[in-house]
């Protein structure tokens, strides 16, 4: 009974934050960013929930879930709900990060309720204990300097390859390998 | 790093997506993955002499037609396995198809023969080497298949693995029809599909280990 009442506004959150992604996969950064903050509250109250005991890793594993998410964004197809996308993504990070503390207690958790994902939102970050910028300063600068250019400092492609002397299309694939081995470092890490 | 900083960063400069990303990632890896199979079984094998006569049989198309029916089924499959919150539901069951047809046939070719024709039917000439041959045509579909999964987002790593095996066998068998001299519908529907499965088996048991993301 609870969990009805719990999701009924699912479908509201569902059309809205997909409305906001596909937006994002158009390359409207605003939309795209408002989405992945509505989510990181979604993923929290859905973390909070699942991981309890182990409070002090949740904003490891949000972390860890957005850049999934972020690398994986191309494999969405538009005709299917985003619900069940995200959450085969979050699932799937949750059991990597509770294989990698090898939590027997995973296999009794209740992760296969696709619609939960949306049910709860928790605005509250708490402090991540690892520590993504550093990650990224450990990666090569082919990928580190177009990251740092372009998503950190916000230059344009065509600034980043002037200033570092690379060609347009290194730097775009350099933030593109770059951000998959930060995902592929924290993994490590984890 | 704070999650509100990386969210400006992975917000910050995005440009649109290619959403096509996945056909033209299995586009390759088939083309690649078969001409490879191909190369192998002329270097390795060769292809039968009488091909230019057996080619021009339609038992010769219904024995290619046996992979690449199941071929089609395996990429239907690992295309959906390879994004996340994708369900496979009553799909598993398509791969069944062909190989009920195959093994219905085979029980009807079995039953017409005389009793002392029905070992060599199945048997054939080659079974001892059949299913490690269409082994090792798969090794380059493999490499291919693994690499465009790699690409997307498997979340179900043993059956994306399975699934991207069974696409990499059933490529590399249709290549060795063009070598392999059984012409028996019983042979296929043993030797063939053994070295297929074994191909799938493979799949799933690297899966976890080379498609974690």
């Amino acid at each position: 009974m609870k969990r009805i009442i719990q999701s009924g506004s699912v479908p509201g959150v569902e059309e809205r934050l997909r409305a906001l992604f596909i937006r994002g996969l158009n390359g409207d950064a605003v939309a795209y960013r408002t989405f992945l903050d509505d989510l990181t509250g979604h993923l929290r109250g859905f973390l909070r929930k699942r991981i309890y005991y182990l409070q002090d890793d949740i904003e490891d594993v949000v972390q860890e879930i957005l850049l999934a998410v972020h690398n994986s964004r191309h494999t969405y197809r538009p005709d299917e709900p985003l619900t069940a996308w995200v959450h085969g993504i979050a699932r799937y990070k949750l059991m990597d990060f509770f294989r990698a503390r090898s939590r027997r207690e995973a296999l009794n958790d209740p992760l296969d309720d696709a619609l939960e994902i949306f049910a709860t939102s928790d605005e509250e970050p708490a402090d991540a204990k690892r520590d993504v910028g550093k990650l990224l300063e450990q990666l090569p600068d082919r990928h580190r300097l177009p990251i740092v250019h372009v998503k950190l400092q916000g230059l344009s492609v065509t600034e980043t390859a002037a200033l570092t002397g690379m060609s347009e299309s290194a730097v775009k694939v350099g933030i593109h390998r770059g951000l998959k081995a930060l995902a592929a470092k924290i993994r490590g890490t984890a | 790093m704070k999650t509100e900083d990386l969210i400006s960063l992975l917000s910050t400069g995005v440009t649109p997506v290619d959403t096509r990303v996945s056909a033209r990632r299995f586009g390759r890896a088939i083309v690649l993955g078969g001409l490879g199979a191909l190369v192998l079984m002329a270097v390795m094998f060769g292809v039968r002499p009488d091909i230019a006569v057996v080619s021009r049989t339609p038992i010769f198309w219904a024995k290619f037609a046996f992979p690449t029916t199941l071929a089609a089924t395996a990429l239907f499959l690992v295309v959906r396995l390879s994004r996340p919150g994708t369900t496979i539901g009553k799909f598993w069951a398509m791969p069944a198809v062909p190989v009920l047809v195959v093994w219905s046939a085979a029980v009807a070719v079995l039953c017409l023969a005389s009793p002392d024709a029905r070992m060599p039917l199945v048997m054939g000439y080659t079974w001892r080497t059949c299913p490690f041959n269409i082994l090792l045509l798969s090794v380059p579909a493999f490499v291919a298949v693994f690499w465009a999964i790699r690409g997307l987002a498997p979340t179900r790593l043993r059956l994306a693995g399975g699934a991207g095996g069974m696409l990499a066998g059933t490529l590399a068998t249709m290549a060795y029809c063009f070598h392999c001299p059984e012409m028996s519908v019983a042979f296929w529907a043993v030797w063939y599909l053994l070295g297929m499965t074994l191909a799938t088996l493979i799949g799933a048991l690297l899966g976890p280990r080379f498609l974690r993301w």
